[in-house]
């Protein structure tokens, strides 16, 4: 939160250090998880801004990520579509078919809430495998073309990570101003309690459906730039693991912190490249890192600083006595 | 064609008694905690996996690995009510979720790294030498799976309805403080919530691996459909989650023959998403009146 100066400072800040990383990490491969970085922020932004500040789960976020990529790859791969033009249409398809299901949907909570958007993200996932002719099933769609822009085409980790940066920076930038604004706080109303909020006025319902949606418009945009840098897309990206793994980055980074989200993104992908000498225990750290994140740091990465400092405090003071 | 549907309905009553099986412990953890336990699946996967591991690295007879892997699953169950569920007793029902699946992520996991990422087979309990009934074939194993659901059923009816335990546990689940006060231990009657739906999913895991196979990532479909049957039938930890559970078995299996086998899975969240929208207190309760 804060006030509006230190708001923007931080954000001059951090796209700041986005500009300048290329040159230190340039022409490696950390480039190209960079990239990834910036489209999971994206996911994970979008997320937490349903999971954080309006208090509702969801564990579909993968197929509205899918449906984004799938339509934009389709739209450009089989017929011919201008890829901007593609992103578009599948923003609107899915920010359509969110708001549709929204209002039956987020009429449910907590458990039920979690188990309605995990059935529609593994419903959307098993059509990505079976519909064949369209999606190319489980081997995948191939043949998605780059995003061009005039002459120059988005065809190097380079100018992928200065676009999808462009995107995940107006994302950031999207949600602090919202959850800052008259609806952040109607948001955050309806997470302590929903009843109390819709007492003062609040449109309750009407506002987590908007919120729902504006979610999934962000994680359709994401899709569609991913499939246009990876160029190529299979279902397995958008199952019910990707869903938990969003939802790991939301809460290890922080809920109800934009730039925790970053900070959650940035670990997950991050972490498997590290780890990479031990592949199969990836998933036995998620699984730990979760649980013990949760237990004992519900606060998430962006409360570590306010965590520490009692801490060393404590030890100074200690220090000083022995002195 | 007649036959052919029976055969659908068959297969799906009998994929359905294990549903009905996983359904019934996802609802008696619900109702004495308010937890939906995303880890449940998971049981079910270490019942199958521990008794073909025993049965076939340590040569164990068949009742002796049975036995070690539902005592051992429950270990599992009791172990992390105690580790995680206990110590978060009043954290909100999100923090509870967020614990249940990592729970079920590192299960699976540690799985994965003990019992590797094979799909491994157990025996059928007696013969593979199919019956015919009215045209259409059952196993034997069928019949294993009604006749141990029933009992698991019926023991179950037993100890809720005519043991003190149980009756304690029905009247946590009414009303936790009230249960309290009147003397009755909260703590204990959570923790045998977790060891009894354990049981009961390593159960349900180990009667069906003989015909649908086992790996370390059965858990996460089987659970889910499990709860889908607890929906249907309210919540309920009796008859009433059975009934969903066989229903969805039948129509899964007459969908898959009939439709399209490849939307199998799809069948069963669809129906759950239906009734979640349509008739959330279940499809056998009256609709009770939103508490705030």
């Amino acid at each position: 939160m804060g006030s509006e100066r230190t708001n923007l400072l931080k954000f001059l800040l951090f796209s700041g250090s986005v500009l300048v990383a290329p040159v230190l990490f340039s022409g490696g491969y950390l480039m190209n998880v960079l990239v990834f970085v910036g489209i999971n922020t994206m996911l994970a932004v979008a997320l937490n801004l349903l999971l954080g500040y309006a208090g509702q789960i969801s564990l579909g976020q993968a197929a509205f990520f899918g449906l984004g990529a799938y339509i934009s790859g389709v739209a450009t791969a089989t017929y011919g579509l201008n890829p901007w033009a593609a992103m578009g249409c599948a923003a609107a398809i899915v920010g359509l078919i969110a708001f549709a299901i929204g209002f039956p949907i987020l009429k449910l909570k907590g458990h039920y809430l979690a188990m309605a958007t995990l059935g529609f993200g593994i419903i959307v996932y098993i059509a990505f495998n079976e519909t064949v002719e369209l999606t190319g099933g489980p081997s995948g769609l191939t043949g998605i073309p780059y995003f061009t822009a005039g002459t120059v085409q988005f065809d190097s980790d380079m100018k992928n990570y200065y676009l999808i940066w462009g995107f995940a920076l107006m994302t950031i930038l999207l949600s602090v101003n919202l959850v800052n604004s008259r609806i952040g706080r109607a948001l955050r109303a309806i997470h302590d309690s929903e009843v109390a909020a819709r007492v003062m006025g609040v449109n309750a319902r009407l506002l987590k459906v908007q919120i729902f949606t504006l979610s999934a418009v962000i994680s359709s945009v994401a899709g569609s730039l991913y499939a246009h840098t990876m160029t190529f897309i299979s279902p397995a990206s958008f199952g019910f693991n990707f869903s938990v793994e969003l939802l790991t980055m939301v809460v290890i980074g922080g809920l109800g912190s934009v730039y925790g989200s970053f900070l959650g993104a940035a670990l997950l992908t991050l972490l498997p490249e590290f780890l990479r000498t031990f592949q199969d225990y990836d998933i036995v750290a998620y699984g730990l890192l979760l649980i013990l994140m949760t237990m004992y740091m519900p606060g998430g990465l962006v409360r570590i600083p306010s965590f520490v400092s009692p801490i060393l405090a404590k030890i100074k003071a200690g220090v000083g006595k022995h002195a | 064609m007649s036959h052919q549907i029976l055969q659908y309905i068959l297969s799906g009553l009998s994929t359905g008694a294990i549903y009905s099986l996983i359904g019934i412990g996802f609802a008696i953890i619900y109702n004495s905690t308010g937890i939906i336990n995303f880890a449940q699946g998971e049981f079910v996967m270490l019942g199958g996996i521990m008794t073909w591991f025993f049965l076939s690295v340590f040569q164990l007879p068949l009742i002796a690995a049975m036995v070690l892997a539902i005592a051992l699953s429950t270990a599992v169950g009791v172990l992390f009510e105690r580790l995680t569920i206990r110590p978060l007793r009043n954290a909100s029902p999100l923090i509870l979720v967020i614990i249940t699946i990592g729970a079920s992520i590192l299960i699976r996991g540690m799985a994965m790294l003990i019992w590797g990422k094979d799909t491994h087979s157990l025996p059928m309990f007696t013969g593979s030498e199919p019956l015919t009934v009215a045209g259409a074939t059952l196993l034997p194993q069928h019949l294993w799976i009604f006749g141990i659901t029933l009992f698991i059923i019926a023991v179950n009816r037993f100890y809720f309805h005519h043991s003190i335990s149980g009756k304690a546990m029905r009247a946590c689940s009414h009303n936790r403080r009230a249960a309290g006060l009147v003397g009755i231990d909260v703590k204990r009657m959570v923790l045998f919530s977790f060891a009894i739906s354990s049981a009961l999913g390593s159960v349900a895991g180990i009667i069906t691996a003989p015909l649908t196979m086992t790996s370390y990532d059965v858990g996460i479909m089987l659970g889910l459909k499990g709860f889908c049957a607890a929906i249907i039938g309210g919540m309920s930890s009796g008859i009433a989650t059975v009934v969903g559970g066989l229903l969805l078995g039948v129509l899964e299996s007459l969908g898959a023959g009939m439709v399209s086998s490849g939307y199998k899975d799809a069948i069963a969240f669809i129906i759950l998403l239906l009734i979640l929208v349509i008739r959330p207190q279940g499809l056998f309760k009256k609709a009770e009146t939103e508490r705030v």
